[in-house]
């Protein structure tokens, strides 16, 4: 198969780079391992979901959160690359918010981990701020059409996050509870938490 | 540069597709040019807005077809080429502290220049000669235009500019739609 002559070829000139580069003191031995254990494993959107089940079950954190997300995030022993600095937008039933980035794939990595696909394809990026409510729909989430959408572009270094609405019917689930109703997908804000 | 990878707003892409259960990497391949990404620019090979820059230079079919780990390969690739691997810049965040007072507030009325620089920008196409509001007055980082290129740091105050829909796309625009997005502050003027 052409795909796999293509991986074959990229591992090629993957492992060429880090060669060269370990060579040259920019690689150390076992780093890329680490970076790319840390990736998989403990960096994702079971952070972030934790960061929104908090915030559902304490005002004041929402408030810090609202306020300065990397440093309400942070009190939750989340930071790193990409999260220096994190605005969290708040979707209500009168306003929904969407993230994007039009220029190349800038994503909140410390609470949401690597973005998927879809968000570093063409037909997101181009589409998502030319006709939001039609996106949204496609992906599964309808919204009337009195609703504000606010799209979020990082074009810059601040990273956003969308805190979703917390479902009907949660009352007495708590944080552990929430947060597994906590999809990456809402924290992007194409899709809304997962019902009880 | 008015590159392919400035996608906002262009039509033809077709549908968004959405992969069910994605793998963090779907290559082992993936995973080790994200972190020699990462450690090539945290080793100072180059700035951010250097690697951006790099990806934005592949050409238009490649930056299309390579897929977004085969993007950053690429550029990588390209960055070693032409600085030979050697750090170049001492390794440091983009962030500065304000030295002077942010030039608006919120609430102000802007409009976004309309330049075409053939280097590396961070103004959106969409947004240009386009009339918004601060929304939000972020903090200063190193200006992207001139850091990408070793033309000095430049550090300015960013600013979240919501631009409606209707601004940006026309009178069949969504009414209830805006863009908030993220802009230098030399990439603003006052309205008169």
């Amino acid at each position: 198969m052409a795909h796999d002559h293509d991986d074959d070829d990229r591992a090629h000139r993957a492992e060429a780079l880090e060669s060269l580069l370990t060579e040259k003191g920019l690689v150390a031995p076992g780093a890329v391992d680490a970076i790319i254990r840390r990736y998989e494993q403990d960096v994702g959107p079971m952070n972030g979901a934790k960061v929104v089940a908090r915030a559902w079950t304490d005002p004041a954190y929402r408030r810090r959160l609202l306020a300065d997300g990397a440093a309400a995030i942070a009190e939750l022993g989340f930071g790193g690359p990409q999260g220096e600095h994190v605005v969290v937008v708040e979707n209500t039933p009168a306003v929904h918010n969407v993230v994007v980035c039009t220029l190349c794939s800038c994503y909140p990595w410390p609470v949401l981990g690597l973005p998927p696909s879809w968000y570093k394809d063409p037909a997101y990026r181009s589409r998502v701020v030319r006709e939001p409510r039609g996106v949204l729909a496609e992906m599964g989430l309808p919204l009337d059409a009195h609703v504000e959408i606010r799209v979020w572009d990082s074009s810059a270094e601040v990273r956003y996050m969308v805190l979703p609405e917390r479902p009907a019917g949660t009352d007495g689930l708590d944080a552990d509870a929430l947060a597994a109703l906590v999809t990456r997908d809402a924290m992007i804000g194409v899709a809304r938490a997962k019902a009880p | 540069m008015d590159g392919i990878h400035d996608l906002g707003g262009m039509h033809g892409f077709g549908a968004v597709v959405v992969e069910r259960d994605e793998r963090v990497f779907h290559a082992a391949w993936e995973g080790r040019v994200f972190a020699l990404v990462g450690l090539a620019l945290a080793g100072g090979l180059a700035n951010v807005d250097a690697f951006r820059h790099a990806i934005e230079r592949l050409s238009p079919v490649e930056y299309l077809t390579a897929g977004y780990y085969g993007r950053w390969l690429a550029a990588l690739e390209r960055l070693v080429a032409e600085r030979g691997a050697l750090p170049r810049t001492a390794p440091r965040s983009a962030r500065r502290d304000a030295t002077g007072s942010p030039r608006f507030a919120a609430g102000d009325a802007v409009i976004a220049r309309n330049v075409h620089p053939a280097g590396h920008t961070r103004l959106p196409r969409y947004v240009r000669g386009r009339r918004g509001v601060v929304a939000r007055v972020h903090p200063v980082w190193v200006f992207p235009d001139t850091n990408a290129h070793d033309r000095g740091e430049h550090p300015q105050h960013v600013y979240a500019v919501r631009f409606a829909a209707t601004e940006l796309w026309g009178d069949d625009a969504d009414r209830a739609a805006s863009v908030h997005v993220d802009l230098f502050e030399s990439y603003l003027e006052p309205v008169p």
